[in-house]
């Protein structure tokens, strides 16, 4: 029997750009080009000034780590413990749930505001997720 | 909203609370709302109002036997009931009902009846929260609590002592789930469950239910009971998602519902004898007495700490051992409110003496909705 799998996001019309994004290796935001905020999770309007006028951005995919938990259990299914799951702050300023790969799972390796980049983790044809671990340099 | 307008004029818990087998979960509502209506000395028939969470008010009224004029079904976590409370309030004002009954159950622990939660893959917490590894609230709610930390300069002891001096009035309770003493050393030594929290920072899972009767206040003196007045109210909501808190250091929501409740009630902080803030894990008192504005966020960890809040400190909190000793069943909010109803009666297995004002604010999600009431016995 197959191991139980990480849950699977599915996207929907007004997702499709940010996962689409993700399996060319980019990860993209949505700006408002009325009033320049840029916002997450994906929406096709502002929801800051309400403006329908939006346009998609790659980000830089740099970020610092905002909050975490080291989840011993009970785990996620396709997860195995202790794993993080991390509140990734991005540069452009929207925050993210992620996962901290390239890095022990641990409060010592774990630093507040330590620095972060995009990495991607293909699940299957259809979806790829956005990953970070720690800024090289 | 006026002051004092509207009265719980009827309060009761389960018959019994902790693992019940027998009972599924709409059965436990009716044995709350049985419980209240034997308390206000009421029959089923004068019930023209119901408000209920999870469960709908069709289930429960059908269930009951009541014929409601006036229905809500807010349903936005453990602080449903508080903003029940609130709109029941309204209602009765506004003259769209009479007599409200509140009621609130799980099958928490044994599952009879009760559907499991579930996050559809295309929802936004489906896409953004689920795919990286949240399983339940113990691997959700505390993940804002080192940010609160290292933000507010609070240490892994001061919140430890959060679940120490709970358990201290727990011990006071019969009916609490965990009455033996515990130190600092053993809640930093208990099994991790999402670090930093371990399992006695985390709510305990039990089964029961509760049910509040509510009716104007001029109605009020008829009753058998002595009545419990609402003296202000506040609620609101802010993300389902809790990565997508607007930040960690404070909650939105708090801060909104809160200083609300304070305002309407008329009252200052010194005013008040008795706080209930719901703690389904460790953290959320500190984020309760920083955004209720009690104290800055800075000072609410030694505040505690320092025994301010146990058992002839002097701001008694948690009075009933709370969700972490007490019971907590899934949504708690509702044996918050009872605490505070009992409180104000006078009749608390740990009563605080001479209380005339408490503070109930809950929680609902995680960090996704609040809701705060203040109760007085006086008028």
């Amino acid at each position: 029997m197959a191991e139980p799998a990480r849950a699977k996001p599915k996207p929907t019309p007004e997702t499709q750009h940010f996962w689409d994004g993700t399996q060319a290796g980019e990860l993209r935001l949505q700006r408002c080009d009325a009033c320049a905020n840029v916002y997450f999770p994906p929406r096709p309007f502002c929801p800051s000034c309400a403006s329908r006028k939006v346009s998609v951005f790659k980000a830089s995919g740099r970020g610092t780590l905002y909050s975490y938990v080291i989840n011993h259990r009970p785990a996620a299914p396709g997860f195995t413990p202790p794993y993080a799951i991390a509140i990734v702050e991005l540069d452009e300023g929207p925050r993210m749930m992620s996962n901290i790969i390239d890095c022990p799972q641990t409060p010592e390796a774990l630093e507040l505001d330590m620095k972060l980049e995009v990495a991607f983790e293909k699940l299957d044809d259809k979806i790829t997720l956005p990953l970070f671990r720690p800024a090289k340099g | 909203m006026r002051r004092n307008q509207v009265a719980v004029v009827g309060a009761a818990e389960t018959t019994e609370l902790g693992v019940i087998p027998n009972m599924s979960q709409i059965q436990l509502h009716a044995d709350a709302a049985l419980n209240a209506i034997a308390d206000a000395g009421l029959k089923l028939s004068d019930i023209d109002g119901i408000a209920t969470a999870v469960e709908t008010p069709q289930q429960i009224a059908h269930y009951l036997g009541i014929t409601p004029t006036w229905v809500d079904g807010t349903s936005v976590g453990g602080c449903s009931f508080m903003l029940h409370v609130r709109h029941a309030a309204a209602a009765i004002e506004a003259g769209l009902c009479k007599t409200v009954l509140i009621t609130h159950a799980e099958s928490g622990k044994s599952m009879i009846g009760k559907q499991p939660r579930s996050t559809p893959a295309d929802s936004l917490n489906g896409q953004f929260e689920q795919p990286f590894g949240v399983y339940g609230p113990p691997s959700m709610f505390p993940i804002p609590v080192l940010r609160y930390m290292k933000t507010h300069g609070i240490t892994h002891e001061q919140i430890a002592s959060v679940a120490v001096v709970q358990r201290e009035w727990a011990a006071k309770n019969p009916r609490a789930t965990m009455k033996d003493p515990i130190t600092v050393a053993d809640v930093l030594n208990s099994r991790m469950i999402a670090y930093p929290f371990r399992i006695l920072q985390c709510c305990l899972v039990t089964d029961g239910g509760g049910a509040l009767i509510l009716t104007s206040a001029d109605r009020a003196k008829d009753f058998p009971r002595k009545p419990v007045y609402i003296l202000g109210t506040g609620e609101s909501v802010e993300t389902p998602m809790v990565s997508q808190m607007k930040t960690f250091d404070s909650s939105r929501a708090f801060k909104v519902a809160g200083p609300m409740a304070f305002k309407e009630a008329g009252i200052a902080h010194r005013d008040v004898d008795h706080l209930m803030i719901y703690d389904a894990f460790a953290h959320l008192p500190l984020y309760g007495l920083g955004d209720l504005g009690f104290m800055p966020h800075e000072e609410t960890g030694k505040f505690i700490a320092d025994g301010n809040t146990r058992p002839g400190g002097k701001l008694p909190l948690n009075t009933n051992g709370g969700g972490l000793s007490y019971m907590h069943s899934g949504m708690y909010g509702m044996y918050a409110l009872q605490e505070s109803v009992r409180q104000m009666r006078g009749i608390a297995p740990a009563q605080v003496q001479g209380a005339k004002i408490s503070v109930c604010h809950g929680v609902g999600g995680m960090f996704a909705a609040s809701g705060t009431i203040i109760f007085t016995n006086e008028r």
